[in-house]
Formats: C-alpha cells, structure tokens, sequence
C-alpha cells in the first residue's frame, strides 16, 4: 500500500500516448476528457447505468454470436447443386484443404476472439452487478484488453458482402440466416464495448477487493 | 512554459491495463499495478527493436503475399492463379467499381501504408525528432485502427473455398500468398502495438 499514490485528495491520469500527466477532474455528464498536449482520449464521465446497458447489449450480441454460427452465411446454386456454409464450416474447409495457417487465423479473429471477448465482458459485468468478490475480473479484463484488437467481425462482414458479388457471376445467392445475424451482432458487439464503463469497473474492484 | 510532467521524471507509473497511476518502486524489482496486479514499465520494453524485427519482417512476406496466388481455381476451362491484384482487376472489369477500390485500399494500400508510417514513427523516434509529434501520434492512432481491415482478403478466400470446393463446376483452393497474406497483417498489428507513442514525446524534455 506504501506504494499507493494518495488517490483520495487528487486522483492522476496519465495520458497512454505522450504521457502527460492530467488532474482527474469531474466532467459534466457525457463529457470526454482529451489529453491538451496530444489530444488522446484520457476518461469519460459516462452515465450511471452504462454497465448495466452494456450487460443487456452483451447478452443480446452473446445470443446473435450463437445464431449466427449456427446457420448457414449464404447458400448458392450452381446448375442445380446447392451448397451453404456456416462460418465454422468454412474454417474446416480450409483447413482440410491444408490451409491450416489461414484456417487458424479465421478461427481466431472471427470465432474465439470475439466469443472470449463477449463472454468474458458479460461475466465482468455480472460480476459487477452482484457486487460480489469478482471471482476471475481483474484476469478477464486484462485479457480481453489484450485480445480485443484482433476480434474483427466487421471485417469478415465486408468480406462475405465481397465473395457475393464475385459469386454472383457464377451462381444464383441466396442469402442465409446468419448473413443479417452477423450484421446485428457487429452492431452490438460495438456498443457494448463503447458503453462498458471501466474506470468505473476499475475502481469497483479495487473496492470489493 | 514549464516543460510537462512525465510519470517517469516524478517517480510515478501508470498501468497500462487499468490506467491508475501509481509510485514507482524504489528498488529495482519489476514493478506490479497495486490495482490490477499487472506489469509495470516506464516504457514499453524493446519498443523500438521489436516494432523494427516485425516490421522488416512483414516487408518481406509482402511480396510473396502480393505476387503468389492467394487463390487457385480450376475449372473445365483450366486452370487460374489469382493473385490480390488480379482479383482486384476481375472486380473493376466485371463492373463492381466500388467493391474494387474497396479491396484495393483494404489489401494493398492499407498494408503498403500502414508500414510507411511505421517505419517513419519507428525512425523519427531513433533519429530523435521533435517535429510534428501530434501529427505523428495521430498517424500512430490511425494506423492501430486501420491495420484490421486487411484481412478482407482472407476472408473473401476462406468463404469462397468453402462454398465452391464441392460444386460440380470448379473447386478453389487456398494459394500460397494467403499465407503469407495473413502473416503481413498479424506482422503488422503486432508491430504497432510494439511501438509505443509514449516515445514520440520523450524527445521534447531531451531538447528543452
Ligand atoms: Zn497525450
Ligand atoms: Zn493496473
């Protein structure tokens, strides 16, 4: 605790692109704080119920993340054979075809990232709300601020709308469940992260600990 | 002015998972976040080594992930090869203009410039200069957003495989340069994250 910077009279924040240090001071609601030097962002004065709108946009995008892998992206017709894929069936494509370097980098950006990070964040913030010890928080979220720039939804989204057109010269589409399903859940993904409050997370399990 | 306060100058650190800023330990013991328990440093460690060895290392791959094919389909009428480029050309002539530009800039601009401005943060920071650090760390802020989008392409392959290799028509397979590809896009993101923009300011205290 001697190492504890007094964080009851003045609290700091290092600002993480130049390091300038700032005095934490109160915003008016939905305000930003940008660093003055380098005009980073540093905190946010986010409403009181953020984490709770982020807990119900998490489960919403935990049950779209399950549709959307478990139907078929698009199905096509080529001189009457029909063929579909699901997304995890097109990584086992890939990897059957001795593409596993290729079929693991899909899996990871489009499949695991996304799935640890949306479970992960749902567990953080029923954690949160029970008030409870925080069993596994604090490890979570420093995963999750590890893995979370590689989840990349939004751009195996544009990709599939890409293999369409190229497809549509060759075959009649017909689009699948999950093609809209995909596009909800790079919606909600996105807002539950941008209403997750964790400097309030933070401070939360400093307290409960 | 007064020249600003740098955590490190004051003894002080600041987490970089969690963002509490904290005293810096006395003794030379690797430092932990009172907070969140994680690692501590002043700097990200080796920032400029590794941002190089990633970066050098995705100029290579570039080529082969630009000139082999990242798809092989072969059909009744023979065999074809289509590297990045030429699938971008299949989409202009075919009149999808939009979607053309559109993997242009996701898989051959973004990674082109996303190393050039790499390689001028990662060299300005070595030489030591002081000019334009806001521009620069904005460059630096862009280029962490940008980089993702280059794996458009893979996943155009990855789909187009998986619908195609089973019909009666044609069958795709996965080229050799989606390999690479996807090494160039992981190369790159793993070396911006190695940079650390904190660098790009450290050099203004030095000159003043
Ligand atoms: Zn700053
Ligand atoms: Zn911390």
């Amino acid at each position: 605790m001697a190492n504890n910077l007094d964080t009851s009279s003045v609290t700091f924040v290092a600002c993480q692109e130049c390091d300038l240090l700032h005095r934490h001071a109160t915003l008016p609601p939905k305000g930003v704080a940008r660093c003055v030097r380098c005009g980073a962002f540093l905190y946010r004065q986010a409403p009181s119920d953020s984490n709770e709108r982020a807990l119900a946009l998490a489960l919403t995008a935990c049950i779209l993340f399950v549709i959307a892998n478990i139907y078929p992206i698009f199905g096509l017709e080529v001189q009457g054979t029909h063929t579909s894929t699901t997304l995890f069936g097109a990584v086992e494509s890939l990897w059957d075809d001795n593409s596993r370097a290729v079929a693991t980098l899909v899996f990871f950006t489009t499949i695991f990232v996304p799935a640890a990070e949306l479970i992960g964040l749902t567990w953080v913030l029923v954690v949160l709300r029970s008030g409870s010890q925080g069993w596994g928080a604090v490890p979570i979220l420093h995963f999750i601020e590890r893995v979370k720039p590689w989840g990349m939804v939004e751009v195996f989204l544009l990709g599939v709308l890409v293999s369409l057109v190229k497809l549509a010269h060759i075959a009649i589409i017909e689009p699948g469940m999950a093609l809209f399903t995909f596009g909800a859940l790079m919606v909600f993904i996105a807002a539950s992260a941008a209403s997750f409050d964790a400097d309030a997370a933070w401070v939360q399990l400093e307290a409960v600990n | 002015m007064n020249p600003a306060p740098i955590t490190a100058r004051i003894g002080l650190l600041a987490c970089e998972v969690c963002r509490l800023v904290s005293r810096a330990p006395s003794t030379g013991d690797v430092a932990h976040c009172p907070r969140c328990g994680a690692a501590l440093h002043t700097r990200k460690p080796a920032s400029l080594v590794r941002t190089w060895a990633f970066l050098i290392a995705a100029m290579i791959l570039y080529v082969p992930a630009n000139v082999l094919p990242i798809m092989d389909t072969s059909s009744l009428f023979g065999t074809q090869n289509d590297t990045i480029l030429s699938g971008i050309a299949f989409l202009w002539t075919s009149g999808s203009y939009v979607l053309a530009m559109v993997v242009f800039f996701a898989s051959v601009l973004v990674p082109l410039l996303k190393m050039i401005a790499l390689a001028i943060l990662a060299g300005s920071v070595q030489m030591g200069s002081v000019r334009y650090r806001r521009t620069r760390t904005r460059l630096y802020r862009l280029i962490e957003f940008a980089g993702r989008w280059s794996m458009l392409d893979i996943y155009v392959v990855t789909i187009l495989v998986a619908l195609v290799q089973v019909s009666t028509l044609a069958s795709i397979h996965a080229g050799p340069g989606a390999a690479a590809f996807g090494a160039v896009v992981v190369l790159t993101m793993f070396s911006a994250t190695s940079f650390d923009p904190r660098l790009i300011w450290d050099t203004q205290e030095e000159a003043s």
